[in-house]
């Protein structure tokens, strides 16, 4: 029997295996499509449970460490190889069973942690993310350095064993319901902008910290303005090296733009359907050619963008380098949900346009506003195409 | 199945790479245009090409190909198309080969399968007869046992071919895809005029006149009156390996602008400092990599042979189409006065690229079908 058989054989009993498991403990009311805000399950101090299936789900997940179902064991990780975790998703895919965990420790923090934490921030931060007992949020932005990141001001000065933070963050994702912060601060003046950045953890709860809702165009107040006013920082809680955060700040930054340009393709309803219900059929085509044509050029390029993550994905499973495509997910994802949002608004006219406190089933108008904002956060487009520029095309003083 | 290639595709494809630069290069195309070459293309180069399985690429072993599939077809294509290498790959290996394995009889694909793939015969595909893509749109009749009259347009290598496929009417309305029956047509037989078109991109397009002509049972291809089970097939073949060329002189048009924007200064500096340019040149990169992630899973599927490979060719075409016409128009606009010369090569690839989108319908043609095949 070869060593491929053999794998396959050992994949496929932990898939039965992995099924079986899920089938158990796996509540019902976690296999129904998630349909507001208050079915994603974001954990912390403060986690509000919706029911008490989802803290079952939760804690189910948490003990065989599949909330990070990659991450290594002795972090309260899965320590699942990729194929295995590969399996994982797909055996909960076809089961419909929800994601049990979705945080900014897994999908950020936790990648860089890995990377550059030291032993006790790594087995004192990662399990409590794994577990969903600590929710974290992003101190990245600034009122005066959005684009220009590595301008920002917010300073960290040191004070023997700790530093002391002043300044302010803004578009701060849940900073009012977050308990710690990973943040950016300046640590030195001198030199370059990049090489005076630290990377800083502490938790919101710290004397000095206080924040404020910031009410958006969708109606929504999903990120805070973020102050810190003499807020004292134990030393211990530098990630890295001082003056070294803007590296850390970097490769961060590809997984929040992997997690914003794969909103691209989230499984909705396809926008065809939803004009064949709306805009009607005649002679077997769809009413309005003009509408018709832009609805087909969208679709054929959320699939084309689609067969590109999977093979952006098959490549880095093959071993082959695939970093600089980060930039390009994440813009050609965020104008592609964008497009999206658009023709949907003009698919469904004026039932579209309904908006309110009471927000109906589909809330259409807000999510429309929402998508103008994928193509600013997380580096806008402009910022992916000068990162494209440089770092791929390699073309000169970019 | 990945979207990675495997080891032996890409050995393969880095001797397609090597031999298509050093063979036929867009010098031999350029002095195949300004010699008035007769053929079009080398038959000299061609037999290498032959000798290296590009002409039998789609050609089981059995018939004395090297049976690599469509993913390889495409490797090959991608590299005609950065080196606009002038062959009857196309013709020849993709669409003659396509209809004799879909509908071929037992002699037909004993006695030319292997020619083809020796590189010993040419076999031209005649069916469009309008002028913008419409393939039921088939008024060339045969009538009685069997004679067949009509005009076919943009036969590609047809006026050197050594066997004709003709698609005709044997029954239904213009426009119906029932009642089409593929022939075997020889270009010396009586009623058969075929006559030389001169095109943008220098590569080898006919007109075919048909009065008259004389074709035998023995001579069909496919089912009587059902030739369009065959007939879609090779056009989806033919779809998908341009869409293949396609994404080669996009790639091509694109590295030799990169190049430009690198070395040409104005005011001082390299334009490729300019960031009205830069963000241009990386939306460009963009859809270049979406181009390839649809070419390789649409020759995946049609080796495959997956239901749904139409659409996904639809794609394929529609995208490496309009991708192409933006890298090679972006690369003239780009390269500036020098890229209007015909001395510069970067106009090469803009001919072909239009030419190419023209052929087996367009970006909006497969737009449409797309929106069909989609159900609205």
């Amino acid at each position: 029997m070869s060593a491929q058989m053999n794998s396959d054989q050992t994949l496929e009993a932990f898939r039965r295996d992995t099924r079986a498991w899920l089938e158990e403990n796996c509540p019902p009311e976690m296999r129904q499509p998630v349909a507001d805000e208050y079915d994603i399950c974001w954990g912390g101090r403060r986690a509000q449970f919706k029911n008490d299936a989802q803290r079952a789900w939760l804690q189910r997940m948490a003990e065989r460490g599949w909330t990070v179902p990659e991450w290594p064991q002795q972090y309260g990780g899965g320590g699942l190889s990729k194929d295995e975790a590969r399996v994982l998703r797909e055996e909960m895919a076809s089961l419909k069973c929800r994601s049990p965990l979705t945080s900014f420790g897994i999908s950020m923090l936790g990648p860089a942690l890995l990377k550059y934490g030291n032993e006790k921030q790594k087995s004192e931060h990662i399990p409590k993310i794994a577990r969903g007992e600590i929710r974290w949020c992003q101190g990245y932005s600034e009122p005066g350095a959005g684009s220009d990141l590595a301008s920002l001001k917010t300073r960290a000065d040191d004070q023997g064993d700790h530093f002391v933070v002043n300044g302010s963050k803004i578009w701060t994702s849940y900073g009012d319901k977050a308990d710690w912060i990973f943040c950016l601060v300046r640590t030195s003046f001198t030199g370059k902008k990049q090489e005076g950045i630290s990377f800083l953890l502490f938790d919101m709860e710290s004397a000095g910290v206080t924040t404020r809702p910031i009410r958006l165009i969708s109606g929504y107040s999903p990120f805070t303005q973020t102050f810190f006013d003499n807020v004292e920082v134990p030393k211990e809680n530098l990630l890295g090296e001082l003056n070294k955060g803007w590296t850390i700040a970097k490769y961060l930054l590809t997984h929040e733009r992997n997690m914003i340009g794969g909103m691209g393709t989230q499984r909705v309803t396809p926008l065809s359907q939803l004009a064949i219900k709306h805009v009607g059929m005649t002679g077997g085509q769809l009413t309005e050619s003009a509408l018709r044509t832009d609805i087909a050029r969208f679709e054929m390029d959320a699939l084309a963008f689609a067969l590109t993550m999977n093979r952006v994905t098959d490549e880095a499973k093959a071993g082959n380098e695939t970093g600089a495509m980060s930039s390009m997910l994440k813009y050609y994802g965020t104008e592609l949900n964008k497009r999206r949002a658009e023709l949907t608004m003009s698919v469904t006219g004026s039932e579209g346009l309904k908006f309110g406190d009471a927000h109906g089933e589909e809330q259409l108008a807000a999510m429309w506003l929402r998508t103008k904002a994928n193509s600013i956060e997380g580096g806008t487009s402009e910022i992916q195409l000068n990162i494209i520029a440089k770092n791929v095309l390699r073309l000169p003083g970019a | 199945m990945t979207l990675v290639l495997t080891d032996d595709q890409l050995m393969f494809r880095d001797a397609a790479k090597r031999f298509a630069a050093e063979r036929a290069p867009v010098a031999q195309l350029r002095k195949l245009r300004d010699d008035l070459d007769p053929v079009g293309f080398s038959r000299e180069v061609w037999k290498e090409m032959a000798d290296m399985g590009w002409a039998g690429v789609l050609v089981p072993e059995e018939h004395g190909g090297v049976g690599f599939g469509f993913v390889g077809a495409g490797l090959i294509a991608t590299e005609i198309g950065r080196n606009l290498s002038a062959t009857p790959m196309l013709s020849s290996a993709v669409l003659a080969v396509t209809a004799l394995l879909q509908g071929g009889t037992p002699a037909q694909k004993e006695t030319l399968l292997p020619a083809i793939a020796g590189g010993d015969l040419v076999i031209a595909f005649a069916t469009d007869e309008c002028v913008r893509h419409t393939p039921y749109h088939i008024s060339t009749l045969c009538t009685g046992k069997h004679k067949l009259n009509g005009r076919k347009l943009h036969v590609l290598d047809g006026h050197v071919a050594d066997r004709l496929i003709v698609s005709a009417r044997t029954s239904g309305d213009i426009g119906a895809r029932d009642g089409i029956t593929l022939f075997l047509v020889h270009p010396q037989a009586s009623g058969v005029t075929i006559t030389r078109s001169s095109m943008v991109d220098s590569r080898n397009s006919a007109v075919v006149e048909l009065r008259d002509v004389v074709v035998e049972e023995a001579d069909i291809i496919g089912t009587f009156d059902k030739g369009a089970i065959v007939l879609d097939a090779v056009l989806d073949a033919g779809r998908a390996i341009l869409a293949a060329e396609l994404l080669g002189v996009a790639e091509e048009s694109f590295e030799r602008t990169l190049n430009y924007l690198r070395e040409r200064e104005q005011f001082g500096v390299k334009i490729g400092t300019f960031q009205a340019l830069q963000h241009r040149a990386a939306h460009l990169f963009c859809e270049i990599e979406l181009v390839r992630s649809v070419v390789l899973r649409t020759l995946q599927a049609l080796d495959a042979q997956e239901p749904t490979a139409s659409s996904l060719v639809c794609l394929a075409k529609a995208k490496a189409s309009d991708v192409a016409r933006i890298a090679t128009n972006e690369a003239v606009q780009m390269h500036g006065g020098i890229g209007m010369t015909d001395e510069f090569d970067i106009g090469f690839f803009m001919k072909r690229a239009r030419a190419a989108a023209e052929t087996f319908g367009d970006q909006y043609y497969h737009t449409d079908r797309f929106a069909q095949l989609s159900g609205y």
